[in-house]
C-alpha cells in the first residue's frame, strides 16, 4: 500500500501487460536487447497465447485500479497456435464496448500485435499506450455505489 | 511455502540501473519470503551453485529469480532447482533486464518496477504446483523443406545417419540458385562440379524420397509426431516411366518458352527438363505454353515418347507424409531492380542482373559459356558491376547486407578477365564486405592481380550512347563524377526471402522478420532452431548468407534433428489443460475451440459426460480456459489462479 502511494506521487501509472510467450514476448525481450527506450509504467505478464486472456483479467485490473491494460500477441495468421489471436480479437473487442459500462473508459485497454522480431515497434507501443495513459490520468476505479451506466456508454 | 530470492546483477547489465541490493531487501519482507539474495551472474555455475545450496540449507520450497527474459534462462535454472531435489516448476522468474534495466535509465524508477515484478513472481509461485512431464514415441522420419544446397545437405547428413528422409522441392529439379552458378568464391570451384554429385547421391540414396515439383498444403502435430500434406503439382509427365531421354523436349514445337533456369535468357520448350544434370531428370509439361492445353490439339511428344509417360489427364495429388522433426531449407529469391529506374534494368538489354551473369558464364547457360551480349551478341569489352542493388539500401525496403554480392562481383571481374583478356572491369561500390577465410586476399587478387578498377560512389544514371550504355556515377574518394562507357552492365541485386516465405511460415507456426526472413530461436546460441519444437532452419531462409554458411547449416540442422531422434521418446511439457470433473458442466466448447483436437468427451457412468484433455497432443495454449464458462478446464502453471495472483499483487 505504501509501494502504491509513492508510485502516485511520482505520477508513473499503473500499466499491466499481457503478452503472448512466442511472439509480443518476444518481442519486448528484442527491444530490450537492442536497448530501446521505455517509459516504465509498464508491469508485463506472460501468458502462453492471447487466447488465454480471458476478458477476466482485463477486468480484474482495471476495477482493481490498473489504469490501463495492454495485450499483445502474433499477428493474425501467425499465432503459434494457428487460431489463439482470431478468438482473442473478438473477445477484445466485445470487452471494449463492455467497459464503459463499469464506467471504465475503453481507451484504457488496448490489444495489438507485436511479432518477435519487431523491438522498435513494441517500443512504439508501448510508448505511445504509457503516452495516452498519461493523457486519460488515474483511472478512478469501479465503485459499486456509482452509476454503472456512465455517459460513454450511453 | 519457504520462497527464496535470487536477484541477479548480470554483471552490470542489471546492477548499473536497478539497485538489486534494495530489490534483495525489500522483498525479503513479503510473506512466505524466507531467504533473498543478490549475485553477480546467477546464470553461472556457481551462482546455480548458491541456488541449491540455499534451497537445502533454508528447506525452501519454491525460488524465484530476477534474471534476464525467461525465454533465455528459464530452463537453465528449473534445471539447477531440479537437482537441489525441487519440482522443476516450483520456479518462477521476473524478467528484470531485457524488460527494465535495459529500456530505461531510471534507476529509481527501475528499482521499483524490478521490486513489483518480483512481487508479482512469487504471489504467483504461492499457487504453483509441481508438474511431471510425460513421454510420446518420436516419429523417426525428417522432412526437408528446400532442395537448395542447404536442403541437400541437412537431407545427405540425415541419410547418412540412417534416418528416412522425406525431401520437398518447389521446382522440377533439386539444386536451388547454387545450380545456376558457373563457379563458386573464392576458390572459382565449378558450382556444377561440386554439388552436381550431391544431387546425384539425394537421387541414389534409397532412405530418402523427393518430392520435386511439390508444395507444402498444411502442417499439423508437434514435434515428434508432424503429419504433413505435400501436393505435388501434375507435371503431365509419369516420372516413374519418363527416362529423361530428352526426345519429347527435341520434338515439342512449343519453342517460344522463357528459360527460368537461364533467368530468362534464353528459351525452352513447353515441354522441359530444366538442365542437362537435374534431378530428377524428368520431363515436365509447361501448361501456360503448351499447344496441346492452350490449343486443344497437338500431343506430339506423346507420340514420340518412347517410354509413353506423357499423361495429359493428370492431376494434382496431395500426399501425407508423417515425420518427427522438419528442416526449412527454403532459399530465397533476388530483388527486382527495376525499382531503380535509373539503372534501366528491363529497359537496356545490356543490364543484366548477377544470376544472370552466372548463366551467362556458364558452358551450359544460353550462350554455352561464352560472354556475350544479350542485345547483339558481341563480346563486351567494358564491364560495369554496381553493388549493392537491393541491398544497404532502406529507400527500397532492403537495409540489410545481402552478404554475398562484393565476393560474386569480385569473382564474375576475375572470370571476365579470364574469359576475355583484353576486357576492362569497373566495379562500383559502397563498401566491400570479404569478412570469411580467404575472402579479402580473393577481393584484393581481383583488383591487383586481374586490374579490375574499384570505383567507390554509387551509379546515379545509366543511358545508351550508340550501342553502348554510359554509366554515370560519383567517385567519392575522389570526390568528382565519373563516366564509364559500357557495353554490359552487371547489377548485384540483393539478396530477399524466397516468394511464399511468409504462408510457409503460417502453415508451420514459425515466427519470420519484417523482411520474411524465418527466425531462429535464439541469434547466437541456437541459430537453427525455431521457436516451434521440432523445425529447424538451414540456409538463406533464416537470412542472407554464402554456401559455406548454407551448407554448415544444413549440416547443423541435421545434427540437432539426430540429437532429437537419439531417443525414442520425447517429453511432453506437463504444462497442459485439466479438467475438474465435477465443475465441468460438458457444454463441450472447449473441445469447439481447441486448435489441436486435444480434448475429447469421456462417458461417465449413467450417460453422463466430461471433457476429457489428451495430454500428450496438448499444446499449452490455454484457449479452452479462457473459453470454460464455469473454468473447470485451467492450464496448469497458467492457471486463473496464479494469473490472477500476480495482478492482484500488482493492483490491490
Amino acid at each position: 500500500m505504501e509501494e502504491r502511494e509513492k508510485t502516485k506521487n511520482n505520477t508513473e501509472m499503473r500499466i499491466l501487460g499481457f503478452l503472448c510467450n512466442w511472439c509480443s514476448y518476444g518481442g519486448a525481450d528484442t527491444a530490450g536487447v537492442s536497448r530501446l527506450k521505455q517509459p516504465t509504467d509498464l508491469r508485463i505478464i506472460r501468458i502462453p497465447c492471447t487466447g488465454r486472456m480471458d476478458p477476466l483479467f482485463a477486468f480484474k485490473a482495471l476495477i482493481s485500479g490498473a489504469d490501463g491494460v495492454l495485450v499483445s500477441g502474433c499477428h493474425p495468421k501467425d499465432c503459434h497456435y494457428s487460431v489463439g489471436n482470431l478468438y482473442a480479437r473478438r473477445r477484445f473487442e466485445v470487452l471494449k464496448d463492455f467497459l464503459p459500462f463499469l464506467g471504465i473508459e475503453s481507451d484504457r485497454f488496448h490489444y495489438t500485435w507485436v511479432s518477435a522480431s519487431e523491438g522498435q515497434r513494441w517500443q512504439e507501443v508501448v510508448t505511445e499506450f504509457s503516452r495516452r495513459i498519461h493523457e486519460l490520468g488515474r483511472n478512478p476505479g469501479f465503485d459499486m455505489n456509482t452509476n454503472l451506466v456512465n455517459s460513454e456508454a450511453r | 511455502m519457504r520462497i527464496g530470492v535470487f536477484v541477479c546483477q548480470c554483471g552490470t547489465n542489471i546492477a548499473s540501473t536497478v539497485d538489486t541490493e534494495r530489490v534483495a531487501q525489500e522483498v525479503k519482507k513479503l510473506p512466505d519470503v524466507v531467504y533473498t539474495t543478490t549475485y553477480m551472474y546467477t546464470c553461472s555455475e556457481p551462482g546455480q551453485q548458491e541456488i541449491q545450496r540455499a534451497i537445502e540449507e533454508h528447506n525452501l520450497q519454491g525460488v524465484v529469480v530476477a534474471a534476464c527474459s525467461p525465454r533465455m534462462h528459464e530452463p537453465t535454472f528449473r534445471r539447477a532447482v531440479e537437482k537441489a531435489g525441487l519440482n522443476r516448476y516450483m520456479f518462477e522468474m521476473a524478467n528484470i533486464r531485457e524488460h527494465v534495466s535495459w529500456v530505461s535509465n531510471d534507476r529509481e524508477a527501475n528499482t521499483k518496477k524490478a521490486i513489483e515484478l518480483v512481487r508479482m513472481a512469487v504471489a504467483k509461485l504461492r499457487f504453483n504446483q509441481p508438474l511431471f512431464p510425460s513421454r510420446v514415441a518420436i516419429n523417426k522420419r525428417v522432412m526437408v523443406i528446400g532442395g537448395g544446397v542447404a536442403g541437400i545437405q541437412a537431407a545427405l547428413d540425415c541419410a547418412d545417419a540412417g534416418l528416412d528422409v522425406v525431401l520437398v522441392e518447389r521446382r522440377t529439379s533439386i539444386g536451388g540458385k547454387m545450380a545456376q552458378l558457373d563457379k563458386t568464391f573464392p576458390t572459382i570451384d565449378c558450382s556444377s562440379c561440386i554439388l552436381g554429385p550431391k544431387m546425384v547421391d539425394v537421387a541414389q540414396k534409397e532412405n530418402i524420397t523427393l518430392h520435386a515439383y511439390s508444395e507444402i498444403e498444411s502442417v499439423s502435430g508437434y514435434v515428434g509426431n508432424f503429419a504433413v500434406r505435400v501436393r505435388k503439382k501434375a507435371t503431365y509427365v509419369d516420372w516413374k516411366a519418363c527416362t529423361g531421354c530428352g526426345v519429347c523436349m527435341e520434338k515439342c514445337p512449343s519453342r517460344k518458352v522463357p528459360d527460368e533456369f537461364n533467368e530468362g535468357l534464353s528459351f525452352t520448350r513447353a515441354i522441359n527438363i530444366p538442365f542437362p544434370q537435374a534431378i530428377p531428370k524428368k520431363a515436365t509439361i509447361n501448361r501456360s505454353y503448351c499447344i496441346y492445353f492452350t490449343k486443344g490439339k497437338c500431343g506430339i511428344c506423346a507420340k514420340v515418347c518412347p517410354a509413353k509417360a506423357i499423361r495429359y489427364d493428370m492431376t494434382d495429388e496431395v500426399v501425407t507424409e508423417e515425420v518427427g522433426a522438419i528442416i526449412v531449407a527454403t532459399g530465397y529469391d533476388l530483388f527486382d531492380p527495376s525499382a531503380y529506374g535509373e539503372y534501366g534494368a528491363g529497359q537496356y538489354r545490356d543490364v543484366i542482373t548477377g544470376i544472370q551473369y552466372e548463366r551467362i558464364l556458364s558452358a551450359s547457360g544460353p550462350f554455352g559459356g561464352h560472354i556475350k551480349r544479350p542485345s547483339d551478341g558481341r563480346e563486351p569489352k567494358d564491364v560495369v558491376f554496381i553493388a549493392c542493388v537491393g541491398s544497404r539500401d532502406a529507400s527500397v525496403g532492403r537495409p540489410y547486407c545481402s552478404g554475398v554480392c562484393c565476393m560474386y562481383i569480385a569473382k564474375q571481374a576475375i572470370l571476365t578477365k579470364d574469359h576475355i583478356p583484353n576486357s576492362r572491369s569497373y566495379v562500383f561500390y559502397m563498401d566491400i564486405r570479404s569478412p570469411a577465410k580467404n575472402y579479402d586476399e580473393f577481393v584484393r587478387r581481383a583488383q591487383e592481380e586481374y586490374g579490375v578498377q574499384y570505383i567507390r560512389g554509387r551509379v546515379g544514371k545509366i543511358y545508351p550512347r550508340g550501342d553502348r550504355l554510359v554509366v554515370q556515377g560519383m567517385d567519392t574518394l575522389l570526390g568528382i563524377q565519373v563516366e564509364v562507357e559500357a557495353d554490359l552492365v552487371v547489377l548485384a541485386t540483393g539478396i530477399e526471402a524466397s516468394r511464399g516465405a511468409r504462408e510457409l511460415a503460417e502453415k508451420l507456426h514459425i515466427s519470420y522478420d519484417q523482411y520474411g526472413f524465418f527466425m531462429e530461436n535464439h541469434p547466437k546460441l541456437r541459430p537453427v532452431e525455431t521457436n516451434t519444437a521440432g523445425i529447424y532452419l538451414a540456409g538463406v531462409c533464416q537470412g542472407p548468407k554464402d554456401i559455406p554458411a548454407s551448407v554448415a547449416q544444413g549440416s547443423a540442422a541435421a545434427a540437432k534433428v539426430l540429437a532429437l531422434f537419439a531417443r525414442d521418446t520425447i517429453e511432453t511439457s506437463p504444462q497442459v489443460a485439466s479438467v475438474t470433473e465435477r465443475a465441468c458442466i460438458a457444454c463441450g466448447k472447449c473441445i469447439e475451440v481447441c486448435p489441436y483436437g486435444a480434448i475429447r468427451w469421456k462417458e461417465l457412468k449413467g450417460g453422463v459426460r466430461k471433457a476429457e484433455v489428451i495430454t500428450t497432443v496438448c499444446q499449452g495454449c490455454g484457449l479452452c480456459n479462457a473459453t470454460c464458462p464455469p473454468k473447470a478446464i485451467q492450464l496448469q502453471h497458467a492457471t486463473d489462479n496464479q494469473i490472477l495472483a500476480e495482478i492482484e499483487e500488482l493492483c490491490a
